[in-house]
């Protein structure tokens, strides 16, 4: 090695070191205290101006998730004024069509009276442990029945626990709303626009 | 989306490639089958035509390597992809052999960067390459039965052909596989199979055995033994499951062979039950710590394969994107290479940061940070949110090339790193090419190939960057080389985020499900590890007859036990370090 070991380069290194390092305990002081724990201080310290220390101390803190974040689907319920519940899936299974590692599983309802189909769900299951959260279910429900939640603490003893049946998969409308607002408020004018120009499809007796 | 033929003409030579039945009368003819393109030549005179290809017509740089297997016609094929490094399209020549017993003549002595993928097609398709110094399996163990991709393989628990699985809907009664058939019952063995009586070749032997293929010298007359040295597959410096073993005389390496597979789950064979777009999630998987190349390289491919473009606004964000995930990919890459020289997580951290706020983005965009899931064919999946377009405004403008030229202080000019680097797992330009090296481990030894120059794709001929080569091909170089790629990518997003139009991101209704016409597609991008591409073969059914991934750090791989050898056993680390790979890409 021909070249100079004077440790001039490792000084310069420790001094972006002592720089980062100083940081820290300036814009804690500048904060005063609202660094941690408060929702501007996280959105701080996940910013481009984030200077300092920018770990999310989970899971006292929690990163908020963006709208568009995705885990594990949850199928959407209309609630009515009278308290019941109306599913919006019709079990057409296009979810279960596309979905990558094949892991929703759909009974479709059959009149006992008549033997015909009725477009509800019978039973409906995803098995958690299979889903790679890619969210094509939600992409391809024509009928935005299905959908993706933000809520990522799924921790069982059991992961037999981990096949979600009907009754853990339905969840309210209002939920939906509350967290993804943009998109909820979108696919509700998108209905509106389409209730508005065509006569529903049963009036008319056409296909889909 | 339109799925008509794009190539519904008569076989005519591409513009710029040599016309080899000219050159090879009655050796070489024309692939003529609707939608292919290329050349087939007959097994008996490939060497010979592949040396001519090499020597004669330029393509000096032999990039993918892979078999497909025509059950039906009873055919075996070997397809080869062979490009210049002076840029421009590239060749693509084919053996055809039977079903039974395959034979091709190994190409390793015209291109010794076909080694470990004539091995991998040997495993899993069976193909017997003779004349190849090493053909053992190498994502399988030794005494496995079969070759898993080809089409009448059935893996356990194996339900049917292609998805969607008719047990779903509309009598989708759920049940785990491991209920109705426990593992253990769930592999068949061949019926005049004995395990008691069933001696295997013991596979380490087979090992150690290759690796004795140096030549011992023995100056002084004395004989010396050799130390053989496994490091992993556990083992922090191998960045997951990855094992090389080492011969040594004292501390120098005389030979190096790397093992891999121990995180191998057939995709290629997932990939040939799924339908178009299901692949697409799972190749988020592959190179998993830049998940929007791996998305970028199979749209592509496909887009390719049915003919149709995106509109422009979903270019510049795809654009933004792969660009953001080389930078987040090189964060990793430079931080894990410090790590391994020792500075332990202070690099590391530094660039997690920017990793984390890139990532930040992704989540935003594509729903996950890391399995995004993003591109589909014919556009992007949505559109940049207005809160994360202006978080990557921040980025680039401001806080990436601040903290990009805080970080060439910090570690640049650290004599540690220096030490360790110059000199160190030396690669020459004529070694880097030949053992089909791309990416920084092939521009840091000073040859100027980027895919993005070379044979643009996408709008990359609108940005305006540079290629950053290195001189001494050593370990200091690729990460300068790293260093200065990601200035680059803050270029190309400069730009673009200037020039992005208003408009759609995607072109026709998004389908679930399609039938591209018959053909063949080879797509290929400037990943961050190096050339990653994509070949698939479509009978115009909904799944992939032939899904085959080119993993760039695979390939990569070729070159690291020649790289090895010579150095002292501590530097193996930092030089598997520099070639920068991720075993979610090289076992697959």
């Amino acid at each position: 090695m021909s070249e100079e070991l004077n440790g001039k380069g490792i000084l310069k290194g420790l001094g972006v070191t002592l720089k980062r390092f100083l940081a820290t305990y300036w814009d804690d002081i500048k904060w005063l205290g609202r660094r941690y724990r408060t929702a501007e201080g996280i959105s701080h310290r996940s910013s481009k101006d984030a200077r300092g220390i920018f770990t999310i101390q989970y899971p006292e803190e929690k990163l908020p998730p963006p709208e568009e974040f995705r885990f594990v689907p949850f199928l959407v319920y209309e609630e009515k004024e009278d308290g019941s519940r109306e599913i919006r899936c019709t079990s057409c299974g296009i979810c279960s069509k596309v979905c990558p590692p094949q892991c929703i599983w759909i009974v479709r309802t059959v009149d006992p009276a008549t033997g015909r189909p009725r477009p509800e769900p019978a039973e409906f299951y995803i098995d958690i442990d299979i889903c790679m959260n890619c969210g094509f279910c939600a992409e391809f429900c024509p009928f935005d029945a299905i959908k993706m939640d933000h809520d990522y603490e799924l921790a069982v003893y059991d992961r037999r626990q981990n096949v979600y049946g009907l009754e853990k998969l339905l969840k309210p409308v209002s939920y939906y709303a509350q967290i993804r607002p943009l998109n909820n408020a979108r696919e509700e004018e998108a209905r509106r626009i389409k209730a508005s120009t065509r006569p529903p499809a049963f009036v008319t007796g056409e296909k889909e | 989306m339109t799925t008509a033929a794009p190539h519904d003409v008569p076989h005519t030579v591409q513009a710029g490639t040599p016309d080899l039945a000219a050159r090879f009368p009655g050796l070489v003819a024309p692939d003529e089958r609707s939608g292919y393109s290329g050349w087939i030549v007959t097994a008996d005179h490939l060497v010979q035509v592949a040396t001519a290809l090499r020597d004669e017509f330029g393509y000096d740089l032999l990039s993918s390597v892979t078999g497909v297997d025509y059950l039906p016609e009873g055919k075996m094929e070997v397809v080869y992809h062979a490009f210049k490094t002076t840029g421009g399209p590239g060749i693509c020549f084919k053996v055809q052999t039977g079903r039974d017993d395959p034979q091709v003549p190994s190409l390793v002595s015209v291109y010794p960067g076909a080694e470990l993928q004539e091995r991998e097609a040997w495993d899993l398709l069976g193909i017997k390459f003779t004349g190849h110094p090493d053909l053992r399996r190498i994502l399988m163990w030794e005494g496995f039965n079969g070759h898993p991709l080809r089409k009448d393989w059935q893996e356990p628990y194996y339900e049917d052909e292609a998805k969607p699985f008719k047990s779903r809907s509309p009598e989708g009664h759920v049940y785990r596989f491991e209920d109705r058939n426990p593992f253990g019952d769930n592999v068949r063995y061949p019926e005049d199979f004995d395990p008691e009586k069933w001696t295997p070749e013991n596979p380490e032997d087979l090992l150690y055995k290759s690796l004795k293929t140096y030549q011992a010298e023995s100056p002084d007359g004395i004989e010396t033994d050799h130390i053989v040295v496994n490091m992993g597959p556990q083992h922090p410096s191998t960045h997951g499951v990855f094992r090389f073993v080492v011969a040594l005389d004292g501390e120098k390496i005389v030979n190096l062979k790397p093992v891999m597979g121990y995180l191998h789950r057939n995709h290629e064979k997932i990939g040939e039950r799924n339908t178009y777009l299901m692949n697409m999630p799972y190749t988020d998987r592959l190179d998993y710590l830049s998940p929007m190349s791996n998305n970028f390289a199979y749209a592509l491919t496909v887009e390719k394969l049915m003919g149709i473009t995106p509109p422009e606004r979903a270019e510049y964000i795809r654009v933004i994107m792969a660009e953001l995930t080389r930078i987040a990919n090189h964060c990793m890459c430079i931080g894990s290479l410090l790590n391994d020289l020792g500075a332990f997580f202070t690099p590391m951290i530094y660039l997690l940061e920017e990793r984390d706020l890139i990532l930040d983005v992704f989540e935003a965009t594509a729903g996950s940070r890391m399995m995004v899931n993003y591109f589909r064919f014919g556009g992007v999946a949505r559109d940049i949110p207005e809160d994360a377009l202006e978080k990557i405004k921040g980025l680039a403008f401001e806080r990436l090339p601040r903290i990009l030229d805080e970080m060439d202080r910090l570690m640049s000019e650290n004599e540690i790193l220096r030490a360790r680097g110059i000199g160190q797992g030396v690669l020459t330009a004529e070694d880097a090419i030949r053992y089909s090296a791309t990416g920084p481990l092939l521009r840091g030894s000073g040859v100027p190939y980027d895919i993005r120059r070379a044979d643009p794709y996408s709008i990359y001929d609108r940005f305006e960057f540079d290629i950053p080569v290195g001189k001494n091909g050593d370990i200091y170089d690729r990460y300068i080389i790293r260093l200065e790629e990601m200035r680059q990518s803050v270029r190309i997003i400069q730009q673009a985020l200037k020039q992005m139009p208003e408009g759609p991101v995607m072109v026709g209704k998004p389908q679930y499900q399609f039938r591209p016409p018959v053909g063949e597609s080879y797509g290929r991008v400037e990943g961050p590890k190096g050339e990653l591409g994509f070949y698939i073969v479509s009978n115009g059914k909904p799944t992939p007859w032939r899904y085959h991934v080119r993993a760039p750090s695979f390939i990569n791989l070729t070159a690291f036990g020649p790289m090895c050898v010579g150095q002292k056993v501590a530097d193996t680390v930092a030089i598997l370090g520099s070639i920068d790979i991720v075993l979610g890409e090289v076992d697959r």
